[in-house]
């Protein structure tokens, strides 16, 4: 649906905020933009959507370029900023209508209608912005955003400073209008959310797109897993019959940490092959708990992984 | 390049003239009050001592140049609040986003500043008509005047409303530079009535031939010819349409 080739920005003050971004997202799919602050998201979000000029590269929707095709390729683009606006004194209808109207498409009320009943705007219909609260206020960006019915739909930091409630429901609506068939492209900082929302994760750092990968696959490549079981007895080393489970001792020998990933599970080590060699060198097990490694992890190593040389 | 894309370009003229529409009050009473001003102070105290210019009664002398002092004021000022107010409230993001080409969104915001402007000076021209009676020689060519100064002016206000990174700025440029230009213009004297020194002063103030013409419109008389005003304005247009080129062009101040 749309697609980076090459892609670099350079501010006029001289910072790269984009360094060569190459990325594809699929037709229909939720993808997630996951970075830092000062990553660079907002800034890859904005050239697509032709409100900065790339320094080099070029962007396609839906096969149109977004420069030379623009009128094409922008009709197809909904974007909800990351900035709440203060128009103050207009109404939510009318803004809502406007935003469709900018967009070169003939009124239709029922179309509004039925976008401000889906983000529970309706009662507010007639309320002026500076009426609303903020979250309200992020809606009414959404319905503008939505009320010349697009094919890809750009969220920059949708839930960013929202109370959890209203994150769940925008993930509701979110969720929605992928199953009506919108392409939704987030950011984030919040690695969580493009857990949970995403079908794939882009990593962005230092305007760098440092890996793209499928929400599951990364958390299945990436994601490492521990179990820690507590000993009665403290142990001063481990015991030799033991060596092949690759154990670290922990807590002064009052735990063992036994990590294993997806490869290791399938090789010689298993987790009752573990135990049972405990057993039999008589190492009593007072307790265990397992940790699977989230986003969040991967994320923090990932990171730190780049910046050590 | 598709064609005019003529339902965006509506949305964003309508949005805008419904801008306008919501101070319409404050809109029209200010420039009816201070224009009635102009006439009590201006009109009946100096014209009094000056009973006639170039055989026209001091009063109506002063109408052409009023109604062009409404209009460069309120064209700059209307089409520079237009354009910076979405920058302000970062709602600029929709217009800069959507499919609309530069020559439509200029036309949107140009085009409403302008008619609200051209609005205002037809209710001066009717209130003028409350203290004195003026006739109107040419009445095409003042329209003419009107619409092409009016569309001028806009777009020198939507330059500065681009130009402008504060509300300061935003004011300093009607207050600097075009009234005193109006004042100083020929708006309430005719420039032979000033010493030869000062009349070619005078001469490079691009506001001369605006009045000028705009008045020969009404009463055959200019203190240049009519045609040179016609070109003078024309020339002005030209520069500010290549300057507004080349703000969408480089993206000054719009897109980094
Ligand atoms: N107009 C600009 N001029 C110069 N630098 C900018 C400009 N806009 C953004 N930047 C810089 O580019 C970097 C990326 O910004 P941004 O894309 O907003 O990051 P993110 O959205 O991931 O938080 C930041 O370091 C920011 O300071
Ligand atoms: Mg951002």
């Amino acid at each position: 649906m749309i697609r980076v080739e090459g892609l670099s920005k350079t501010f006029s003050d001289g910072f790269q905020a984009l360094v060569d971004v190459d990325l594809t997202i699929q037709r229909g799919e939720i993808f997630a933009l996951l970075g830092p602050n000062g990553a660079g998201k907002t800034t890859l979000i904005s050239v697509i959507c032709g409100l900065v000029n790339a320094s080099r590269g070029r962007v396609l929707v839906d096969g149109h370029d977004n420069v030379r095709d623009y009128r094409a390729a922008r009709s197809l683009i909904g974007l909800v900023p990351q900035e709440l606006t203060n128009e103050a004194f207009t109404t939510v209808w009318d803004t809502v209508s406007f935003s469709r109207g900018l967009f070169g498409k003939p009124k239709d009320p029922a179309h509004i209608e039925q976008v401000l009943r889906s983000l529970t705007l309706w009662e507010k219909r007639n309320s002026r912005l500076l009426e609303l609260s903020g979250g309200m206020k992020r809606r009414v960006l959404i319905a503008k955003a939505l009320s010349h019915a697009p094919q890809v739909l750009f969220l920059d930091e949708p839930t960013a400073g929202v109370d959890v409630e209203l994150r769940r429901e925008m993930w509701e609506v979110v969720r929605g209008l992928r199953d009506q068939g919108v392409t939704i492209i987030l950011t984030t900082h919040y690695i969580e959310e493009a857990e949970e929302m995403a079908d794939r994760i882009g990593v962005i750092r230092r305007g760098e797109i440092v890996l793209v990968e499928n929400t599951h696959a990364l958390m299945h490549k990436l994601g490492s897993k521990e179990l820690t079981l507590q000993v009665d007895e403290p142990l001063e080393a481990l015991p030799e019959s033991l060596a092949g489970h690759g154990l670290a001792l922990a807590d002064e020998g009052h735990a063992l940490v036994y990590s294993y990933d997806a490869a290791r599970q399938e090789g010689g080590s298993t987790i009752s092959g573990l135990l049972a060699d405990l057993e039999a060198v008589g190492v009593r097990v007072k307790d265990l708990h397992t940790r699977q490694s989230s986003l969040e992890d991967i994320f923090v190593s990932l990171v730190q992984e780049r910046r050590s040389p | 390049m598709k064609r005019l894309n003529l339902q965006s370009v509506k949305t964003l003229y309508l949005a805008e003239m419904a801008r306008s529409m919501r101070t319409i009050l404050q809109s029209i009473v200010s420039p009816v009050i201070s224009t009635s001003l102009y006439f009590v102070v201006f009109g009946a105290a100096i014209g009094t001592r000056i009973s006639e210019v170039d055989g026209i009664s001091y009063g109506a002398f002063i109408v052409p140049g009023l109604i062009m002092l409404m209009l460069l004021t309120q064209s700059v000022s209307n089409a520079s609040f237009g354009i910076f107010f979405p920058r302000f409230s970062g709602s600029i993001y929709e217009i800069l986003s959507a499919p609309m080409s530069y020559v439509e969104v200029v036309v949107g915001y140009v085009g409403a500043a302008a008619t609200k402007s051209l609005i205002l000076g037809v209710i001066v021209l009717v209130t003028a008509r409350l203290f004195v009676p003026y006739s109107i020689d040419h009445p095409l060519m003042m329209a003419v005047f009107l619409v092409l100064t009016a569309v001028t002016f806009s777009l020198l206000g939507f330059i500065i409303g681009i130009w402008a990174d504060g509300f300061e700025k935003l004011q300093l440029v009607p207050l600097l530079v075009i009234t005193p230009l109006t004042f100083l213009g020929g708006t309430f004297y005719s420039i032979d009535m000033l010493p030869p020194f000062w009349q070619a002063v005078t001469l490079a103030n691009p506001v001369v031939y605006l009045v000028s013409g705009f008045r020969w419109s009404f009463y055959g008389i200019s203190d240049v010819s009519p045609l040179v005003s016609l070109g003078m304005i024309l020339l002005f247009l030209s520069v500010a349409l290549a300057m507004v080129g080349w703000i969408f062009k480089s993206g000054y101040r719009l897109k980094p």
